[in-house]
């Protein structure tokens, strides 16, 4: 960026501390924020409580796993209901669907959403683009606040009655009719129902307010062109949120409508399609997928190009690729359908359309390697995860490629090789950038630095952990396991404890990771306005560390030709 | 703050209560709605409507005292509050394709010989079997001639306003206020004749979702412009300044548009060469 910007933004910045004392304080400051700082922080907090949440459940689905037969739901179910012998068994089977569909709900909607769209979009794309601050403060503080409830609806669901005699919703994340309307009379459904109305006003109203801010309050001299690889992912997903979120409103709003006031949307008994539902949710569905990527993208772009001292490469079809992968992401859904009936056409028509994605994809992969190509690379903690990030998504990419074809998928579908790809492309995919913008951003955000050694190691024992967790699904799933279910024949015993083995190191990992950020809190080790260099040239680094209350009262200038 | 010196057009907002409070409140109006649908208290539902309604409110009435006090709505403002409209409807668009979906679904499938459960409800033909349809160039026409002359009467209030008018402005939001009512009245007169029913058939559930929340979206617009008519004769608007009535005009006009289409797809095409109740 050009230098002018630096000195200005410098010069606002410290002018400011001497109006610190008109800050809100104590809980007003955070409860009625009007801050994109301090709304950010809460999402990343928010994010944190989540994700250890979705973790620990999967956790008891590791251990269930671990070996054949059932291990530990029985139990749990005892516990839970006071049943006994072959009743406390049949709703331990329950339970362990519970936990499945728990997990994917808060993983998606309440860890990976609110850290990138929440977190990172609304703390840095209004710094990347030299603005002070959103569009509308107090619609980003609702967009926020909504989350809590949301995220108490879905927990509460999984201790109300389900199916009869039986406590939580077990259809999974994707909640198909008949098992989500008839085969769960019970209230739960209800609760996540609701759960997922709450999620999708708030990630509406985060993408007006997003959307808004990046095309009207962008710097002087910062057009579209210039503008950071990061607010241009934020600018599409949240493009992608508006559109694809208000479908799934209607979808689960007639699912309300079956299951208490009679209608038959999905029955067929009255006339209904149960492959309605599948249509509109994936219609949704798939966009969500890219929602939780396209942050992850623009984040992995700035730490390639700042740790490699060096501008990315290929810019603008960088940019115009997650346009492309936003567009394409809208008219790809039935790929999740192909072994529902559809017609062969519709199927030839999906296997095509989907392919496509790896074309955009692929811009952004070699996009990245070419701008380490060349480049000065230091291999700091940021710089371990977005590679990290690049390698681990393309094994989900290359899966995904696989599961694209409609003949492979009519073995694949509903196999660990599904599980394991998707986990391949969002828990080693995003939420790798969600750690690698975590790292990267940490000193501005809090104004320290991680212990380099701490952080480094919390990367190899993740990347060991989740390697050992998901690789083996592959295997599992080419060999026929089928996904959701609480046992499986002894044949799939091996990789099945090698998976539950990679959670324990995973889990080994997570307590790096909250050692490592008690550690950087204490020992208070000042990071400076820019601790990576030369090669970190957005704006948000001319700012001190942490950013003054509010940035920018004088608006940067953005002169340079420089683009990224 | 506004305690900040700032050299920028921004509106720099002012830490508010009305986030957290719509929150609580929806959170209690969602659990209320569980357990109304369980049938233990309808009670619960309403408090928290309550609290969401009375938040509306406050929230919106703070925006109009930050748009009469002449220095927080700078025109960088304004167009980002024309952004976030056009958004906000954009929104609400695919809001209204999930319910075209499933009509169309419907309409185009019924015989669908995989979906062998189906037909046999439905008979395999359009209309499903034990459904007669509306006459579409009967109540519902009168209601899209409603709808589209308060489409003109809208314009001509929008049109005084721009001349400073004010009897016209009034007027004109006073009919198309009258029309809006007019229009949800006859649609309850239609509902009443309807000769299917909401549950237990797939035209049903199609039809009154379809039309029953663009009805409900003719309310809000209904309110919306009653509003702009009370703020029209407290003199808050002028012909240079008054996106709050611009905005209840595109959302009149979006809710036009819908019905446009609900009125061609649902009611005259679904009922091209079929017999009728009427």
């Amino acid at each position: 960026m050009a230098n002018t910007a630096n000195l200005e933004a410098h010069a606002t910045g410290h002018d400011q501390a001497s109006h610190d004392h008109h800050t809100p304080t104590g809980w007003r400051r955070w409860v009625y924020s009007t801050n994109h700082k301090d709304i950010g922080i809460m999402y990343l907090v928010f994010s944190i409580v989540a994700g250890v949440i979705g973790g620990l459940l999967s956790g008891a689905m590791r251990m269930e796993l671990q070996e054949p037969g059932i291990q530990i739901f029985h139990g749990l179910a005892a516990m839970s209901y006071g049943l006994e012998g072959d009743a406390a068994l049949d709703a331990g089977k329950h339970m362990f669907n519970v936990f499945v569909s728990a997990h994917a709900l808060i993983m998606v909607f309440f860890t990976v959403m609110p850290a990138t769209m929440g977190g990172f979009a609304n703390y840095f794309a209004p710094l990347m683009i030299g603005a002070p601050d959103t569009a509308f403060p107090r619609i980003n503080n609702v967009a926020f606040w909504l989350l809590p409830p949301a995220l108490l609806l879905t927990v509460m669901s999984m201790f109300f009655e389900g199916p009869a005699g039986a406590l939580g919703f077990g259809g999974g994340w994707t909640a198909y009719p008949p098992l989500s309307t008839t085969g769960h009379p019970g209230p739960a459904t209800d609760f996540v129902i609701f759960s997922l109305h709450v999620a999708g006003v708030s990630s509406i109203l985060g993408a007006i307010n997003l959307i808004t801010t990046i095309l009207n309050m962008r710097a002087p001299g910062m057009t579209l062109h210039k503008m950071p690889l990061f607010a241009w992912s934020v600018l599409v997903t949240a493009f992608l949120l508006l559109l694809a979120l208000p479908v799934l409103a209607g979808a689960i709003t007639m699912m309300l409508t079956d299951r208490n006031f009679g209608t038959t949307f999905f029955n067929p008994d009255g006339g209904g399609d149960p492959v309605l539902y599948q249509h509109l949710f994936w219609f949704f569905g798939h966009p969500e997928v890219y929602i939780m990527i396209l942050p992850g993208f623009g984040i992995v772009s700035h730490i390639v190009a700042t740790f490699s001292r060096k501008p990315v490469f290929g810019y603008m079809a960088m940019a115009y690729a997650m346009v492309a992968i936003g567009f394409v992401g809208f008219v790809v859904w039935a790929h999740h359908m192909y072994t529902t009936g559809l017609s062969l056409d519709v199927q030839r028509y999906f296997v095509a359309a989907t392919m496509v994605i790896a074309v955009p994809t692929g811009v952004k992969i070699f996009s990245w390697i070419a701008t380490m190509w060349g480049g000065s690379i230091t291999f700091r903690i940021p710089m371990l995860w977005a590679i990290g990030f690049i390698f681990l998504f393309t094994v989900g990419g290359v899966t995904g490629v696989v599961l694209a074809n409609a003949g492979a998928d009519r073995a694949l579908h509903d196999t660990y090789y599904v599980v394991a790809h998707f986990h391949y492309v969002l828990s080693l995919g995003a939420v790798f950038s969600i750690f690698a913008g975590w790292y990267y951003w940490y000193p501005k955000m809090f104004g320290y630095m991680y212990n380099e050694f701490l952080g480094k190691l919390h990367f190899w024992v993740m990347f060991a952990g989740v390697n050992l967790i998901f690789f083996p699904q592959h295997f599992l799933g080419l060999a026929g396991m089928p996904r959701r279910y609480i046992d499986y024949p002894d044949a799939f015993a091996l990789w099945n404890r090698v998976s539950s083995i990679g959670y324990y190191v995973t889990f080994v990992a997570m307590i790096i990771f909250f050692y490592a950020t008690w550690e950087a809190s204490r020992k208070k080790r000042p990071a400076g306005d820019n601790p990576w260099g030369d090669g970190a040239t957005t704006l948000e680094w001319t700012l001190s560390s942490p950013p003054p209350f509010h940035q920018f009262s004088t608006l940067p200038k953005i002169e340079s030709k420089d683009a990224h | 703050m506004a305690a900040i010196e700032k050299n920028h057009d921004y509106h720099m907002v002012e830490p508010s209560p009305w986030p957290f409070v719509i929150s609580v409140s929806v959170f209690v109006m969602m659990i209320g709605a569980i357990a109304w649908m369980q049938d233990w208290t309808p009670w619960l539902f309403f408090i928290g409507l309550a609290g969401v309604l009375y938040t509306f409110y406050a929230w919106w009435a703070d925006v109009v005292k930050e748009a009469n006090n002449g220095v927080d709505h700078t025109p960088v403002v304004q167009m980002h509050h024309r952004y976030g409209m056009m958004l906000f409807i954009a929104s609400e668009v695919m809001f209204f394709v999930a319910w075209f979906w499933a009509y169309f679904d419907g309409f185009f499938r019924l015989d669908d010989i995989e979906q062998y459960a189906r037909v046999a409800a439905t008979g395999g033909h359009w209309p499903p079997m034990g459904v007669e349809l509306f006459d579409p160039f009967h109540l519902p026409l009168f209601n899209t001639l409603i709808l589209l002359t308060s489409g003109t009467t809208v314009t001509w209030a929008h049109h005084a306003l721009l001349e400073n008018d004010r009897q016209g402005l009034r007027w004109g939001l006073v009919l198309t206020v009258a029309l809006g009512i007019l229009f949800s009245f006859v649609q309850y007169l239609e509902y009443s004749h309807a000769a299917f029913s909401f549950s237990g058939n797939y035209y049903g559930a199609t039809f009154f979702m379809a039309t029953g929340f663009h009805g409900f979206h003719v309310l809000i617009g209904t309110i919306f412009l009653a509003v702009c008519l009370i703020r029209a004769e407290m003199g808050q608007f002028t012909p240079e300044r008054h996106l709050g009535f611009e905005f209840a005009a595109w959302y009149w006009h979006f809710v036009d548009v819908v019905w446009l289409f609900l009125f061609a797809s649902v009611y005259v095409w679904g009922a091209w060469g079929v017999p009728l109740s009427h």
